[in-house]
């Protein structure tokens, strides 16, 4: 990147590290950490709303749409996440494209599993075979949001589902005496008020995804657990013009140092954020967790 | 071939008894729940291995955290941050890669860059962290009561701790603890997908199920399978630990038993 980097085998330690660093295939994997803040930027808010629409399923008063949210809820836990991360990526991309076959091609007669393969008609494929490059990585990360979102947003409903039943009794009583009907309760007086208790678990979700954005990794998409990877491992002189050993451990440090980082910084700001909401509420600011 | 056989031959396939040769294709049924459960082996080991050690060190970091000493303080609360506030996945990684460098140097580490030393450490750090922070709660909820009454009986030190601040400590973190050791169990599948080598195809559940899935291209058959081996072993910690819990608190009234719930959230 600087003009002194032409011949990098000259150069002392410190500049041969300051052109090392700012080489292109650096900068893709500064880009990979974008990447993460991308995925938790968006994640976030739709795994609230999974979370929210499932907090609602489960309140709901028809009983077997209620078991629907109670089981949504109740899946996750029992069985390691990073399970349902790989099987959902296979899942949903399958899910997809037999939706688009059953759509696309409805004179295809031939099964979508035969044996060890699962085929769908050519104009189901997504992307589509012959889709350019950036669609394919869009999709692989369109699909690894869905999924965390999926999964998230069950841990999400579970918060939100205790946080809506801490709302004091008092305050529905008071809304049912002032006429209101069961809906606007619920909009008017429920939903304001359950952030509250709601905050304290929605911090622990928000480390939680924190720390699962390395998982990305598993889902395909070239993420900065990828680039360490392929960055850190050793480099002989015919192929680069920055032979290194195996460097993979400091690569490795340093998404150690980011992680800690990361997490301590939303820590103090969840800390001030949960005090700031709590101003002038009469609760105790419990650890709750569900 | 028969389910017997199956089973014969690849029961104990994770730990290298049995057959060589994995199935390559017509996977029956039978073969992905023998394979899977037989990977089973290497979660429980872990699991079991990881929570038995981290026991004492999380005590021990807990106790630590609550010194007034500064020097026994610090280096507990800096371990708790370093494991708790990181990614499992990173600190797998970061291992194997230490392990792998410095085995280069000194022969001493050649087995630690394997995932049965490597691995359980590691593992073994980051629940000691993990409990070591619900032990510490406990410890700091302990009743001021019982420890003045233990003064009063002219405990002290060693004595006072093994009798009175220990087992309280036990009590009070016993459900959130429970859940620790239940989170962990899913944190061990983890373990064959963050650089650690599965040594001749040895690997653990989720090793085996995501082979499955990837030469069925059928994720719908293994994972519910490894699905429903977890939920066995979470059922099976319940009930070990909520024995456990149901002798730590034997001699309280019956009311004032605090009940066992289950609390998530604590992927890693």
């Amino acid at each position: 990147m600087f003009a002194y980097c032409a011949d990098p085998a000259t150069l002392d330690t410190l500049p041969w590290l300051s052109c090392f660093l700012t080489t292109g295939v650096h900068f893709a994997f500064y880009a990979a950490f974008i990447k993460v803040v991308l995925l938790l930027a968006i994640t976030a808010p739709v795994a609230l709303a999974f979370g929210f629409a499932g907090a609602m399923t489960a309140r709901s008063r028809i009983l077997p749409v209620s078991w629907l949210g109670k089981g949504y809820i109740s899946i996750v836990r029992g069985v390691p996440d990073i399970a349902f991360f790989l099987f959902f990526v296979i899942a949903l991309d399958q899910g997809f494209e037999y939706l688009r076959h059953v759509v696309l091609c409805p004179d295809w007669d031939q099964p979508v599993r035969q044996g060890n393969d699962f085929l769908v008609c050519p104009a189901a494929k997504l992307p589509l075979g012959t889709a350019p490059e950036w669609q394919h990585e869009f999709y692989g990360f369109f699909l690894a949001v869905i999924t965390f979102a999926l999964v998230f947003g069950a841990f999400a409903a579970n918060v939100l589902y205790g946080a809506m039943r801490s709302v004091p009794r008092g305050q529905m009583e008071t809304a049912e005496a002032y006429g209101m009907s069961r809906r606007q309760a619920f909009w008017r007086i429920m939903v304001p008020q359950m952030w509250v208790y709601a905050l304290p678990g929605l911090s622990n979700l928000w480390m939680v995804l924190v720390k699962a954005t390395p998982l990305l990794f598993l889902l395909g998409v070239e993420d900065i657990v990828y680039w360490a990877r392929e960055l850190g491992g050793t480099k002989t002189p015919r192929f680069t013009d920055y032979p290194h050993g195996d460097w993979r451990m400091w690569y490795f440090l340093a998404l150690l140092v980011f992680y800690l980082a990361f997490t301590r910084v939303s820590e103090v700001l969840l800390e001030r954020l949960n005090t700031r909401l709590s101003r002038g509420q009469s609760t105790i600011t419990k650890r709750a967790g569900a | 071939m028969s389910c017997w056989e199956t089973i014969a031959d690849y029961g104990l396939r994770s730990i290298g008894i049995g057959e060589r040769l994995l199935p390559r294709s017509d996977f029956t049924l039978c073969q992905q729940v023998t394979l899977i459960g037989s990977g089973m082996l290497w979660n429980i080991y872990f699991g079991v291995f990881a929570l038995a050690s981290g026991f004492f060190l999380a005590t021990a970091v807990a106790v630590g955290k609550a010194a007034r000493n500064r020097w026994i303080r610090k280096p507990s609360e800096w371990f708790i941050f370093l494991f708790r506030g990181s990614p499992l996945f990173i600190q797998f990684f970061f291992a194997y890669f230490l392990f792998l460098s410095l085995k280069s140097q000194f022969a001493f580490f050649d087995p630690f860059t394997a995932a049965w030393l490597g691995a359980l450490i590691v593992l073994f750090l980051n629940t000691a962290a993990y409990s070591g922070e619900i032990f510490y709660g406990a410890y700091r909820a302990i009743p001021r009561g019982e420890v003045e009454a233990a003064d009063a009986y002219g405990l002290s030190g060693w004595a006072r701790f093994r009798r009175i601040i220990w087992p309280t400590m036990l009590r009070l973190a016993w459900p959130a603890y429970t859940n620790e050791a239940i989170f962990l169990f899913h944190a061990t599948t983890l373990v064959f997908f963050s650089g650690f080598p599965a040594w001749q195809q040895r690997g653990d559940a989720l090793y085996y199920a995501s082979y499955f899935a990837d030469k069925t291209f059928n994720p719908f058959v293994p994972y519910p399978i490894l699905a429903g081996f977890f939920i066995l072993v979470t059922l099976c910690i319940v009930a070990l630990f909520g024995w456990v819990n149901r002798r730590l608190n034997r001699h309280l009234p019956q009311e004032a038993r605090p009940k066992m719930r289950f609390r998530m959230n604590l992927i890693r």
